[in-house]
């Protein structure tokens, strides 16, 4: 079996300010990628899992989460995972760092 | 170390795990599975969700972070469908098979269902998890008409809420009296008498035989062949252990899991606790002896020889407002029994204590149940009553110091937890505590129902003596990061000179590092208060809107809202706010309720530009801060008007823009009383008189309307600033953060706060403090112009097309 993986550079890692998530749209997939203040890298699906849904991009960070800027849902930056008492997942990218540059997987 | 398994995540079983890691915290690696999606939560305070005084967020018993900070590996929404006890694991719904060395059940039980035709319509539920909540105020929402069936404690906490919800009810009951299994008839006629006045209906006597209805429910069909229209049906007419796994894995099961006193099923190795298991051929529907269950259960998972549970004696309260009720023991005389009683049907208070050869052996109190505890010890501890004043309070009244000082140390304070006085005050003294919050997590009383807080709140008074400080002591920690409360938090930050967020989480040992959307916004803003013109504003602890300094739409668009200062504008200003609308391709362009024009639907990245273009500061429709001045035309032009109500809305709205408030604030200023800018609903409003101006505060116009109240008059404009300018400011120091001034006001008390506002100095001493505050305030669309790297970081949109490096 032949698997394709697509490697985009998105970012400078340097140029990342920290607890700030950035939204990038690749074609036609828009990801939120956010710096922690770890200085970790995560990318998400620029798309809140409620239902009326919404951007991840403005939401505050703590930690390894993000609030949704619209309805205040708590998501996990690592797997996605919306915190009770809501449910829900978001999809996850990972990031791949060479030197400088910041790499999405698709 | 060993393996421990729980099946059920709630609120017996927990609390099992939790005496567990206190006997024995590294014995064993425990696993729990809950097919509910949620950490363990507060199921008693399903009612007071329902009834509207509390949500989610705050029912939940032990967040996930507690999970993990004790190494629990929890499964949630995943339900245990087989226990194979040869090869000593569990087997999930999801494939999941997990080893366990011991093993607790802890399903619970399941709301009872009446067999009957039509049970299975949409629009049937049950009481028992949040599920059931949210399916109720769904169905508020969209009908008018309840059913519930069941005239006991579930039943009539379920018709509250559903009247609360603005549902029109009926309470269907098979026997002839409310509750009959806890209150005698005399009390149970007077706890119907408060619910009809509270608007319940009661159908009694009435089996019900048939739910009709196509898909959805349309009614019910009782025996004597009558009728009733509904659009919800709630049962409650009982619960039902869930014993399904263990059953099934051969488990000896009556009616619920059979248990000796130390909570061992027919099976070695594998326990049961809570409303699933069956000891003595009773099943334990209250958490009480849950709990006091789960204690006997840590000491033998711990291979402690501790004491074994011998059964309990229950005792019952009903979680409707209004409704005063304790009840305990037997009910019901038998030739053996006498009656000790009060009725005073005058105030609705009715008292009678049930005894047998000097021993209390029942108890129902109606309208008054101060002496609930003394009783039920009593009852509890069969002490010998002859000689002893049975009901000491008088029909009203609240426990005093005096009853507190004469109150023994073994004496049961909070039923559910059962926790007694002795422990609430050793807790206070050893580990210094000062708050109801405090106590309640270092002893637990307090943490289910809540019916003992009074009690333990007179207590930690008695214990603190003069230290007491009432107010502090009922406040609640700012969030779930932290037991700080704001009064704590604001007095650490100016003790230990705390100067940023970051830091005031470290030193307060915040349990979350980073904090939440609660405390981060909350902290920056008492920084942004305490400092006035030194603090830097963290602009990454501002939620979406003030960190954009725009306001976020549903669909990640924006809206533009400029200044418009006092509602004047020019013919220029509309035609630049015109042009760009056009250009830019603005989906909407409309008058807001504030007087001024709001451009929505804005993209993001066209933000900075278009605030360049338009050349106006932004007028803050997103912020908590002032927000617009509405005013009339007033005497400029109308023929009423006696003061010039633009002239003064435009220096008000130009000084104080900008300025951070615990809240927002808006202002509206008319030149007469027949007030066309609706300044007596405004946080600030001013109304022309002749020779001066009314002032009246904490008006609302928003979610709880509110008519302002007169806080002053005063002759000259001057004296509108400075009374407005010191008014403003002792909101801002003394206002939790998100209460607008009318709940603040409403707390505080308007006398007060004429009363500071009265002393000349006090005033002057707060417009200083506020000037100097608003002296920091830099224009923030304009700084986003000038400042590219607040444009990358805020504002900039990265496309890419991709197909750069593939393999
Ligand atoms: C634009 C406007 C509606 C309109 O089309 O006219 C508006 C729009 C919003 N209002 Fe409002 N309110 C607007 C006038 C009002 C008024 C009328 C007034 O000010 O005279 C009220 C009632 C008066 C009052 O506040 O006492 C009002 C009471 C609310 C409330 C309830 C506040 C309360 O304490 O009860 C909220 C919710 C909140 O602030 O928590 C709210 C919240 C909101 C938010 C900010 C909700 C949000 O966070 O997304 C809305 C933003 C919409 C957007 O997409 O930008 N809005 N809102 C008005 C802007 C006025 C302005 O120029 O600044
Ligand atoms: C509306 C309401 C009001 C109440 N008011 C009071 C009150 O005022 N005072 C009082 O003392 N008590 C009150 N109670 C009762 C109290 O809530 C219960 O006694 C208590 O929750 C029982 O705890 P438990 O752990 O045995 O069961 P539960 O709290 O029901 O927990 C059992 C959990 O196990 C889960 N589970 C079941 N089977 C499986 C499986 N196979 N795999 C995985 N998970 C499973 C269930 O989903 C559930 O989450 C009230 C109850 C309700 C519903
Ligand atoms: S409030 Fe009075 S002055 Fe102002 S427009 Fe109305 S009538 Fe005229
Ligand atoms: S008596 Fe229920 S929480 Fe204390």
């Amino acid at each position: 079996m032949i698997e394709t993986i697509t490697r985009i550079p998105v970012a400078h890692y340097a140029n990342l300010k920290e607890r700030a998530g950035y939204s990038i749209k690749i074609d036609d997939k828009e990801i939120a990628l956010f710096k922690l203040s770890s200085g970790e890298v995560y990318a998400l699906e620029n798309r809140s899992p409620h239902p009326k849904g919404g951007v991840l991009s403005e939401g505050l960070v703590s930690g390894r989460f993000v609030y949704c800027p619209v309805y205040d849902w708590k998501i996990s930056l690592v797997d996605g995972m919306v915190q009770a008492p809501d449910e829900g997942q978001v999809r996850t990218y990972s990031v791949e760092r060479k030197e400088d540059i910041l790499f999405i997987v698709l | 170390m060993k393996k421990l398994v729980m099946i059920g995540n709630g609120m017996a079983g927990v609390r099992a795990i939790e005496e567990i890691l206190k006997v024995a915290p590294d014995k064993y690696t425990i696993t729990i599975f809950g097919q509910e999606p949620y950490p363990n939560y507060n199921r008693i305070k399903l009612s007071n969700i329902l009834q509207g005084d509390t949500n989610f967020e705050d029912i939940i018993i032990n967040p996930l972070e507690w999970y993990q900070e004790n190494q629990i590996q929890l499964y949630t929404g995943e339900t245990v469908v087989k226990i194979d006890r040869e090869a000593k694991h569990v087997i999930s719904d999801q494939g999941r098979e997990v080893d366990y060395d011991e093993l607790i059940i802890a399903t619970g039980s399941n709301s009872f269902i009446l067999p009957i035709p039509g049970a299975d319509k949409i629009g049937v539920t049950g009481f028992r998890d949040i599920k059931d909540c949210e399916m109720m105020i769904k169905s508020s929402k969209q009908y008018k008409k309840a059913v519930v069936i069941g005239g006991g404690l579930l039943g009539l906490e379920a018709a509250r809420g559903l009247l609360n919800l603005g549902m029109k009810v009926d309470v269907v009951h098979l026997m002839p009296h409310l509750m009959e299994r806890q209150l005698d008839p005399i009390a149970s006629s007077l706890l119907k008498g408060e619910l009809e006045s509270q608007g319940m209906n009661f159908l009694m006597e009435k089996e019900t035989v048939e739910i009709l209805g196509d898909e959805h429910v349309t009614g019910l069909r009782f025996k004597d062949g009558s009728e009733v229209e509904t659009d919800l049906v709630v049962m409650a007419i009982g619960i039902k252990a869930n014993t399904a796994v263990a059953k099934d894995s051969g488990i000896y099961v009556n009616r619920g899991i059979v248990v000796n006193d130390f909570m061992e099923t027919s099976e070695p190795h594998i326990y049961a606790v809570g409303e699933c298991a069956e000891h003595r051929e009773i099943v334990y529907g209250l958490v009480a002896p849950l709990y006091e269950q789960g204690k006997v259960l840590a000491n033998r998972i711990a291979g402690i020889v501790g004491e074994a549970y011998e059964g309990s004696v229950t005792g019952t309260q009903l979680k409707v407002a209004g409704v005063d009720l304790f009840s305990a023991g037997e009910i019901f005389e038998d030739g053996t029994t006498k009656s000790i009683m009060i009725y005073n049907e005058y105030d609705g208070v009715y008292k009678r204590v049930l005894t047998r050869n000097d021993l209390i052996v029942g108890i129902v109190l109606y309208g008054d149940t101060t002496d609930s505890t003394r009783l039920y010890r009593l009852l509890t501890k069969k002490e010998d009553i002859s000689g002893v004043a049975i009901f000491q309070t008088a029909c009203s009244g609240e426990s005093s110091s005096d009853d507190i000082a004469s109150m023994p140390d073994d004496e049961l304070v909070c039923g559910c937890n059962g926790v007694t006085k002795g422990a609430i005050v050793e807790a206070i003294q050893a580990q210094g505590l000062t708050t109801l919050d405090q106590v309640s997590h270092c002893t637990n009383a307090g943490r289910s129902c809540g019916r003992c807080k009074p009690m333990v709140s007179n207590i930690l008074a008695h214990t603190l003596g003069d230290q007491f400080d009432a107010t502090a002591a009922q406040k609640t920690s700012i969030c779930g990061c932290t037991t700080v409360s704001r009064e704590e938090l604001v007095a650490e930050i100016k003790v230990k000179g705390l100067t940023s967020v970051k830091e005031v989480m470290n030193v307060l040992d915040w349990n979350n590092e980073e904090g939440c959307t609660k405390c981060r916004p909350a902290i920056n803003y008492y920084l942004g208060m305490i400092y006035m013109d030194e603090y830097k504003d963290d602009r990454d602890s501002r939620l979406v809107n003030e960190k954009m300094h725009a306001n976020i739409q549903k669909d990640g668009t924006y809206s533009v809202v400029p200044r418009m200062y006092g509602g004047v504008t020019t013919a220029a200003d509309l035609k630049k706010i015109a042009e760009i609308a056009e250009k830019y391709a603005v989906p909407l362009v409309k008058l807001t309720g504030g007087q001024r024009i709001g451009l929505f639907g804005v993209k993001k990245e066209d933000l900075p530009s278009m605030w360049e273009e338009l050349d106006m500061p932004s007028g803050y429709a997103y912020g908590k801060t002032l927000r617009t001045v509405k005013t009339c035309v007033g005497a400029q032009f109308c023929r009423y008007g006696t003061q010039d109500s633009m002239a003064l809305g435009i220096e008000l709205e130009k000084k104080f823009e900008r300025l951070d408030t615990p809240h927002k604030v808006k202002m509206g200023v008319s030149a007469c009383p027949r007030n066309c800018s609706e300044a007596g609903i405004k946080d600030i409003g001013f109304v022309g008189i002749d020779g001066g101006w009314e002032i009246y505060v904490a008006g609302n116009g928003g979610v709880d309307l509110r008519p302002g109240d007169l806080l002053c008059t005063v002759k000259t404009q001057e004296e509108v600033m400075e009374m407005t300018g010191a008014y403003l400011q002792y909101y801002r120091e003394t206002a939790n953060y998100l209460e607008r001034t009318s709940k603040w006001v409403e707390r505080v008390g308007l006398e007060h706060v004429k009363e500071v506002l009265a002393n000349e100095q006090t005033r002057k001493d707060l417009n200083e403090r506020m000037d100097l505050t608003l002296k920091k305030y830099i224009e923030p669309w304009n700084e986003a112009i000038q400042n590219e790297e607040i444009q990358d970081k805020y504002y900039a949109k990265h496309t890419i097309t991709s197909g750069s490096e593939s393999k």
